[in-house]
């Protein structure tokens, strides 16, 4: 049993009290230990992501309570990818926010976004239906703190709005494990299973609603339609790094169906059979849409990008709906690329936000300071939203439309992910001209406005462009480990082998 | 015992969603806090309805109780808690910060202006 395993929750919570406590008035001292955890779970992270591939799944068990009795953390592949997933973008973001001032904005910032941390991770690596709940309290109660950082009536105003939102998404949440433990008897995901697997005939019916009702849940989460009312306020108002970190949450609840559906529900269950591809395929088609069309609707540039973040999740959960592994492969390779891209163009708007006074979409003003750069990064991060080549969203939607094309409606789903794609240029392209091109014909004689150039945000931007452009270059390498990270979670005995020993499974 | 149990759950749940439904923050507040007691209740049944029953190991015991959703709900209870303070306090900050209660933020009212329709709807009269 490795340590390593349980290290990604331990290091953040305990560092973020340290934060608190220790150095409330120094701000330098924070950043610096900010910077260094993220770091850190960086590391842990590679090591991590080390050990799942080469010595398969592992499970670490808390107190050393046998399997199914007491809670497990388990690292294979796909926890290992989101976990470096979460690492490395908020290292990003930790970066942007102390380059651009944003975390002197409010206090706690670096506090509240190590809890923040510590709650994703754990929701990727817990190994137990109620932890994952638990976990998903702590990453919300911090991004609370973190929606309303540096305050103002509108983001007070959004943050109750979301606050409301997803306490009644708590609540059914826990609605649906109530129902799981009385129709199985355990909440140990590998557990759960197994008894899944063999659950008698009369039982179906209530372990359909607990699956239903988890879905939606994670639907919440991951901002599935009709679910996504609470994220384009949410993120359009929330400040740029910490809506840039956001884009990690969504993907919590696709890494949860994701799991979910391969693990407990597989299509092979006989009391749940296709239901949930049934559920999300149409919702996954709806989001597509919404978050397209909203992207040419947007009237600021805040909610252009939360839109853009809506339409990536729609093409995300249509390539996970199908539940087999090459799709499987398809929906990772995407998920990885989405989330770096949705918290680049978050990142943009919150650059040219800070420099235009606000994110409204209009052309009555001064160019930009550092309008060549910040333009360059912008188109950067459009195309690479938009899924247009030559940057890897234009790799994960052909891997995307590739795996769909045997599934029945194929050419369907093909006509909605190429249709709004075409949308979502339009509007990117909208914006971006009237951003960065009319300011030069309508106001040529006004002088830029003077902005402090920090270097520090532009770099931290730059490095998340980059981290793109490189999943383009090394698509071969990383499409291969992710098809082998497909074929494992598709295959749950390894996983449940893992947990419960060779004998449990 | 049943019917008075699920009834209940009902009943909470349903007066917790109409209110959760409101446009302002204070029955918002109160409903979500009907859910987390209808939650809770919900979890402690889970567990099958058993009464005079020891949850842990005893010699002279006829049968059981179910100990798990018991550890399940007080987990429950003390983030729903937890949870309704930070509402309140995030409620409370909007109020103050600007001087209403309304749920609705500036981007969803159709006009997109400061502050679409006139006050005193059928949502005031709470």
């Amino acid at each position: 049993m490795s340590h390593w395993i349980i290290l990604p929750v331990v290091l953040p919570a305990m560092l973020a009290p340290l934060i608190v406590l220790g150095m409330r008035h120094d701000l330098l001292l924070q950043r610096v230990a900010s910077v260094a955890g993220t770091l850190g779970l960086g590391a842990i992270a590679a090591h991590l992501l080390w050990r799942a591939s080469v010595l398969g799944p592992e499970a670490y068990l808390l107190g050393n309570w046998p399997a199914p009795f007491g809670i497990v953390l388990v690292n294979d592949r796909l926890a290992a990818l989101m976990l470096a997933l979460a690492a490395v973008l908020a290292l990003i973001v930790v970066l942007y926010a102390i380059g651009s001032g944003w975390d002197r904005r409010g206090r706690h910032f670096h506090a509240l976004f190590q809890f923040q941390l510590m709650g994703v991770n754990g929701a990727f690596l817990t190994g137990d239906a109620f932890n994952l709940f638990v976990f998903f309290e702590i990453l919300l109660i911090a991004s609370y703190g973190l929606m309303i950082h540096a305050g103002g009536g509108a983001r007070l105003k959004a943050g109750v709005q979301y606050v409301a939102y997803n306490l009644a998404g708590s609540t059914l949440f826990l609605f649906a494990l109530g129902t799981i433990y009385a129709v199985t008897g355990t909440l140990n995901m590998a557990d759960l299973a197994v008894r899944m697997a063999e659950l008698p005939p009369g039982e179906a019916a209530l372990a359909r609603v607990a699956c239903v009702l988890l879905i939606i849940v994670f639907a919440v989460k991951g901002a599935l339609v009709p679910f996504q009312f609470w994220l384009p306020a949410t993120y359009a108002l929330a400040p740029g790094p910490v809506a840039a970190l956001f884009a990690i949450m969504t993907k919590v609840g696709a890494y949860a169906v994701l799991r979910f559906g391969t693990l407990v529900y597989p299509p092979e269950v006989a009391a749940t059979g296709g239901i949930i591809a049934q559920m999300l395929l149409p919702g996954a088609v709806l989001t597509l849409v919404v978050g397209m069309v909203g992207v040419l609707g947007a009237r600021t540039l805040g909610r252009m990008a939360a839109y853009a973040a809506i339409g990536s999740m729609g093409t995300l959960f249509l390539a996970i709906a199908p539940f087999e592994p090459r799709a499987s492969a398809a929906a990772l390779y995407y998920m990885v690329h989405s989330t770096l891209a949705a918290g680049c163009l978050f990142l943009v708007v919150d650059l040219i936000a800070a420099r235009r006074g606000d994110d409204a979409l209009g052309s009555d003003r001064a160019p930009i300071a550092q309008g060549g750069l910040i333009g360059a990064f912008y188109f950067a991060a459009a195309v690479a939203v938009a899924g247009m080549p030559p940057l890897s969203g234009f790799v994960g939607k052909l891997l995307v439309l590739d795996a769909l094309r045997a599934e029945p409606f194929g050419m369907w789903l093909w006509a909605a992910i190429l249709g709004t794609s075409l949308i979502a240029i339009m509007g990117l392209g909208r914006a971006g001209s009237l951003v960065f091109w009319k300011p030069h014909g309508a106001a040529a004689e006004a002088h830029p406005a003077h902005a402090p150039a920090q270097p520090l945000a532009l770099a931290a931007l730059g490095a998340g462009l980059g981290l793109i452009v490189a999943l383009t270059l090394m698509a071969g390498p990383v499409t291969g480990w992710l098809g082998a990270t497909a074929a494992e979670i598709h295959t749950p005995s390894i996983y449940i082998g893992a947990v419960l020993g060779p004998a449990g499974g | 015992m049943e019917l008075l149990v699920a009834s209940a759950i009902g009943v909470m749940t349903a007066s917790g969603v109409y209110l959760i439904l409101r446009l302002r923050a204070f029955p918002v507040i109160l409903g979500l806090s009907m859910l987390t007691y209808a939650v809770n209740t919900f979890l402690f049944v889970t567990g099958r309805l058993v009464i005079n029953r020891p949850p842990v190991l005893s010699p002279e015991a006829a049968g059981y109780t179910d100990p798990l959703p018991q550890a399940l709900v007080l987990t429950a209870i003390v983030i729903s808690f937890g949870m309704t303070a930070v509402t309140v306090m995030m409620a409370l900050g909007a109020f103050l910060e600007t001087g209403d209660d309304r749920i609705e933020t500036v981007g969803d009212r159709p006009d997109g202006g400061p502050d679409g329709g006139p006050d005193g709807g059928p949502e005031d009269a709470r």
